[in-house]
């Protein structure tokens, strides 16, 4: 069972948290002008990249805090989290 | 069967206790300090079980978790089937069979307790053989948290089964300083009878403790009969020793036949003398010590079978002095017995060439192919492996993250290079996990070992050639005994075009028993890459998966059984409910109460008696378990106008709203009322199932698209208690324990809500109602929620008034065709298909769903749609999930589907059964006549508008 470092609370085991799918992808304003096919690639389309990942994560049985995390999708290896507003760091 | 092969002296057992066993019905005894294999040897009992498939005697192979046939059902003091001898600890009134292959799972509930237990340390030292007690030591005096787990019953690992020396002295007297210098540590557990069984990532580590296994019948009550430990490590040293690999032959698997570390292991750690006539077969060196111990322990052995051209000469000479035979270039390439070997088979072997056989007589035919490093916890937490020609094994291939190998596991086999193994895994440890190693001292101080012997290379020999296959016996050389599979086996897996040893494991069942392939599995990959002409090393062994040996289901499940399985959540109310007769339904978590039967009634006479009530007089229900969030800020109205489809926003302090709630996807999600207590406070209530993952759906906008809101969440759903009141008279019974509040429906109109004494409890009342007729919702404190409903259901007893429970309430909103999210709904459903065109805001510009509603798909006018059906007969009850056609015939299949039930009842206020349903383009097809198929008939329904009951709603205001 992976560790997975919240950073509000620190280290916890995976069962706590919750996986949110890709991060930075923002909810469109003025979505009225969106085509149909730019609505649906928000809607239903995300990356699905081999290697880092920048991702959504909840700590759901902890503080129940959104934060963002940089993941190996080949590894699993988290490389990196940030809070909620804080730019994607640069990793390796 | 009687003899004793017990030696007089020597050996881990304590011969001042005697317990008696029974085995296959016969009486024996044994000692503390056996193994219930150590003690069927030493009665000179050798055949355990027969084979799964074959029926062919079976017996002991090896003395730990490696052995692949000596298979128990252990019967007192509690059935627990397909155990290994080599694992029961024997105990005083142990009564157990061998097996024919599977065993018998008690058909009582198991009285033992199980529990389950977390730790944390720097470091996870897996064995307590020499290379892991180096390590825990020099962990524990660099001044590391250390947990030491083996799995025997006494530290020592191989240094139990072999009379080795340390520091000059007999190497066990090390062994107990050790131990006695770790237990002293204040930050040291040292857990005996304790497997690892699965290395997951981080460090962390599954282990089973058996606690009181050993005790049998004495086992105190009140311990926990197994552990689960929890174990998260900063860094793990898998110091789990190795597993000696059998050659395979003909007719290997008779009993009598046992690997030679086996034997040594019951010689010196049981003081059991395996046989009296013995033959070894071995193309390593380490077998020797096996054929001189037992020659000096006095027993014969007859002869040395080296599979090399040249014995080993230190061992050679050592043979020559006790004038044991040894045949070198030689194998054995079948046996003879019945029930237990009598004759080993023995011919030249040259260039894959057998040459003329004769046979030696024996009852004890011991057996090394060298060994296999037991790489199990590395290869788990996805260490890569490495074959190691030399060795004939898979070795680590590299350092991974959080754990280190040591001592044999990792193909170190001296006594020596162990110990170093172990002080060096225990500095990589240190340093991993991030402690000094400055307490140390700059040269390990290690205790000293008597000179080995020169070393002779194994021959890596995987299996000898059967000389007579064409016997019409079929197949004898046996790779995995507890499977019966065999050499051929896997000739036929290769020949069918196999070439993965994944494929050839499941095509021949190889390393799938009990023992997961511990003595097999890298046999097998040999003979595959034999048999293909391929490197072992590139064709890779099976995945190695927890749990290392096997774990009793009711050692995962712990304490969580029964009551304790799931949490159970109850109503302030609940207790009532119980003496009330009340049938519960489960609700998530929650039991609700589902009907009130009295007097012997089903669910279908008490559900008519309770609507009944409910249209015609006055009803009451516990309505405690809906969702309930209050949310507060400055900017709560506006977050809710982006959540909800309709507007919040111009609610009125005082006032009650239905809304709904969609997906991006513009799918409903949920439903519920609102209420505006303060310009800046709301109440929310959801769907009792949905609950939390409303209020997750709400922090997650809140939280990562919308931070700039002030708003926010709580859960109130355990704070307040509701109680739906309803029916005709129910303004009479509200204004009874309501003598403050004007019920009249002028002051308290529908849709709005009040604050108000009930049965002396402050208390707010919701005008709002789930099923047409006039009705209030009652909130109060849950921690006086009785009071109010006992004083409710008094003041409502002159008019008759009735409990109902959630099918009641379900019948009359459906009777009104008020969906229910999760049945009307299945996430394909849009507020348009519900026929709530109305709950969705052209007003505001966006929310949550609103661009989605515009999407092709959902503008397509064949979209299902909610209807109403009446069966034609309005005595058929249709099923819910059933199909609606449009055929009165079925015709051959496909048979175009027009959509389903997704709810039917009978109905007291219609006097008749109907359903709600979702049909495809269902508004444009009300009065037509579809079907719906039951058992072998197809159902006429007409179809209808949702709402079958009080259309004009003239019930509402009472
Ligand atoms: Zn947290």
């Amino acid at each position: 069972m992976q560790l997975i470092a919240c950073p509000h609370c620190g280290p916890r085991e995976e069962t706590e948290f919750h996986y949110g799918g890709q991060a930075h992808v923002a909810y469109p304003a003025g979505n009225a002008t969106l085509s149909d096919e730019e609505w649906g690639q928000f809607v239903f389309f995300r990356d699905n990249p081999k290697g880092p990942f920048a991702e959504r994560w909840v700590h759901s049985a902890g503080c129940r805090r959104w934060f963002n995390a940089v993941r190996d999708t080949a590894t699993h290896q988290i490389l990196a989290v940030y809070r909620q507003g804080e730019p994607k760091p640069v990793v390796a | 069967m009687t003899s004793s092969f017990r030696l007089p002296t020597g050996g881990r057992v304590d011969r001042s206790t005697e317990l008696a066993f029974t085995f296959n019905g016969e009486a024996l005894t044994g000692h503390r300090g056996d193994t219930l294999a150590s003690a069927l040897l030493a009665n000179g009992v050798h055949q355990v079980a027969t084979s799964v498939r074959l029926g062919r005697p079976r017996g002991i192979v090896a003395a730990g978790a490696e052995d692949p046939s000596a298979l128990v059902q252990v019967e007192e003091p509690f059935p627990e089937p397909m155990l290994t001898a080599t694992t029961v600890e024997l105990h005083d009134g142990l009564v157990a069979r061998g097996l024919p292959g599977q065993g018998r799972l008690a058909d009582e509930p198991d009285p033992a307790r199980y529990d389950a237990v977390h730790a944390h340390c720097d470091v996870l030292v897996v064995g307590a053989g020499p290379a892991g007690l180096t390590a825990a030591l020099t962990a524990a005096r660099a001044g590391a948290r250390v947990v030491l787990v083996d799995e025997q019953r006494e530290a020592g690992g191989s240094l139990l089964g072999a009379p080795e020396r340390l520091d000059g002295a007999p190497a066990l007297d090390w062994v107990a300083a050790a131990v006695d210098e770790l237990t002293a540590h204040r930050d040291v557990r040292v857990l005996q009878r304790t497997t690892a069984f699965g290395h997951y990532d981080d460090g962390f580590v599954l282990a089973l403790e058996k606690r009181t296994d050993h005790l049998g019948a004495q086992a105190p009550a009140n311990r926990a009969r197994q552990r689960v430990w929890r174990i998260r490590a900063g860094h793990v040293v898998v110091a789990t020793g190795a597993h000696e690999r059998p050659i395979v032959f003909a007719g290997n698997d008779r009993p009598g036949i046992m690997l030679a570390g086996a034997a040594r292991t019951y010689l010196n750690r049981y003081a059991v003398l395996p046989g009296s006539e013995v033959v070894v077969f071995t193309s390593d060196d380490a077998a020797y010590a096996a054929a001189v111990e037992i020659a000096d322990a006095g027993g014969h052995v007859a002869a040395v079978i080296e599979a090399r051209a040249k014995a080993p000469a230190h061992w050679a000479e050592e043979c020559a002095r006790r004038g044991i035979e040894v045949r070198t270039g030689h194998v054995v390439t079948g046996t003879s017995g019945t029930d237990r070997v009598t004759r080993a088979h023995v011919a030249m072997l040259a260039d894959g060439v057998v040459g003329p056989r004769t046979g030696i007589a024996c009852d004890t035919l011991l057996v090394s192919g060298g060994w296999n490093p037991t790489v199990h916890l590395y290869s788990q937490a996805r260490g890569r492996l490495r074959y190691d020609a030399a060795l004939g094994a898979f070795v680590p291939g590299e350092e991974i993250d959080r754990a280190s190998v040591a001592g044999s596991a990792t193909g170190e086999f001296t006594l020596a290079g162990a110990l170093r193994s172990g002080h060096d895994a225990a500095r990589r440890a240190l340093a991993s996990a991030g402690l000094s190693t400055e307490g140390l001292p700059a040269e390990p101080e290690l205790p000293v070992t008597d000179p080995e012997p020169p070393a002779q290379p194994t021959r890596v020999l995987w299996s000898v050639p059967d000389p007579d296959p064409d016997a019409g016996h079929g197949d004898q050389r046996f790779v995995d005994l507890q499977r019966d599979a065999t050499v051929g086996d896997i000739l036929r897996a290769t020949g069918a075009g196999m070439r993965s040893v994944e494929h050839v494991k499941r095509y021949t069942t190889i390393g799938t028993a009990h023992d997961q392939g511990k003595t097999s599995g890298v046999i097998a990959s040999g003979i595959v890459a034999e048999a293909l002409g391929v490197d072992v090393g590139e064709l890779g062994t099976t995945t190695f998966r927890p749990p290392y040996t096997p774990v009793a289901f009711a050692a995962l499940a712990g304490r969580d059984r029964g009551v304790l399985h799931d949490p159970v959540r109850v109503t302030a109310v609940h207790d009532w409910h119980v003496m009330h007769g009340a049938e519960f339904e489960n609700v998530g978590q929650w039991k609700r109460p589902w009907y009130y039967p009295q007097d012997g009634e089903d669910l279908e006479t008490a559900v008519l008696r309770e609507c009944a009530a409910a249209r015609e007089s006055v009803a009451m229900m516990d309505g405690s378990t809906l969702g309930k969030i209050d949310v507060q800020g400055p900017d709560a109205a506006e977050l809710l106008d982006r959540l909800y489809t309709n507007l919040m926003s111009s609610l009125k302090v005082g006032s009650v709203r239905y809304g709904v709630m969609c997906g991006l996807d513009g799918m409903v999600i949920d439903d519920g009322t609102v209420i505006r207590v303060a310009d800046d406070r709301f109440l929310v209530t959801t769907t009792t199932g949905n609950a939390a993952k409303i209020l997750d759906w709400m922090e997650e906008w809140v939280q990562t698209e919308w931070p700039e809101l002030r708003v926010h969440l709580a859960s109130v759903t355990e704070q307040w208690a509701t109680i739906p009141l309803v029916g005709p008279r129910s303004r009479d019974v509200l204004a009874a324990v309501a003598p403050d509040l004007d019920v009249s429906n002028d002051a308290f109109p529908f849709m709005t809500w009040r604050d108000t004494g009930v049965a002396g409890v402050p208390a707010r009342v919701c005008r709002i109602s789930f099923s047409g007729e006039l009705a209030y919702e009652v909130n109060v404190p849950a921690w006086d929620a009785l009071a109010v409903w006992e004083a409710i259901f008094a003041a409502g007893r002159q008019w008759g008034i009735t409990p109902y429970g959630t099918e009641t309430m379900h019948v009359l909103r459906a009777e009104k065709g008020y969906p229910i999210i999760g049945q009307e709904t299945d996430g394909t459903v849009t507020p348009q298909d519900l026929g709530m065109a109305w709950v969705v805001s052209k007003k505001k510009d966006d929310f949550v769903g609103k661009r989605s509603f515009s999407r092709p798909e959902n503008l397509r006018p064949d979209r299902k749609q909610l209807v109403g059906l009446l069966p034609v007969d309005g005595d058929v009850l249709l099923p819910e999930g059933g199909q609606v056609v449009e055929v009165d015939a079925l015709s051959q299949p496909p048979v175009p589907m027009l959509g389903h039930v997704t709810s039917s009842y009978r109905s007291a206020a219609l006097g008749r059964t109907f359903a709600l349903a979702l049909v495809r383009s269902g508004r444009e097809r009300v009065g037509q006549t579809l079907y719906v198929p039951l058992e072998d008939e197809l159902v006429p329904v007409t179809v209808t508008d949702s709402v079958l009951f009080d259309k004009e709603g003239s019930r509402r205001d009472g």
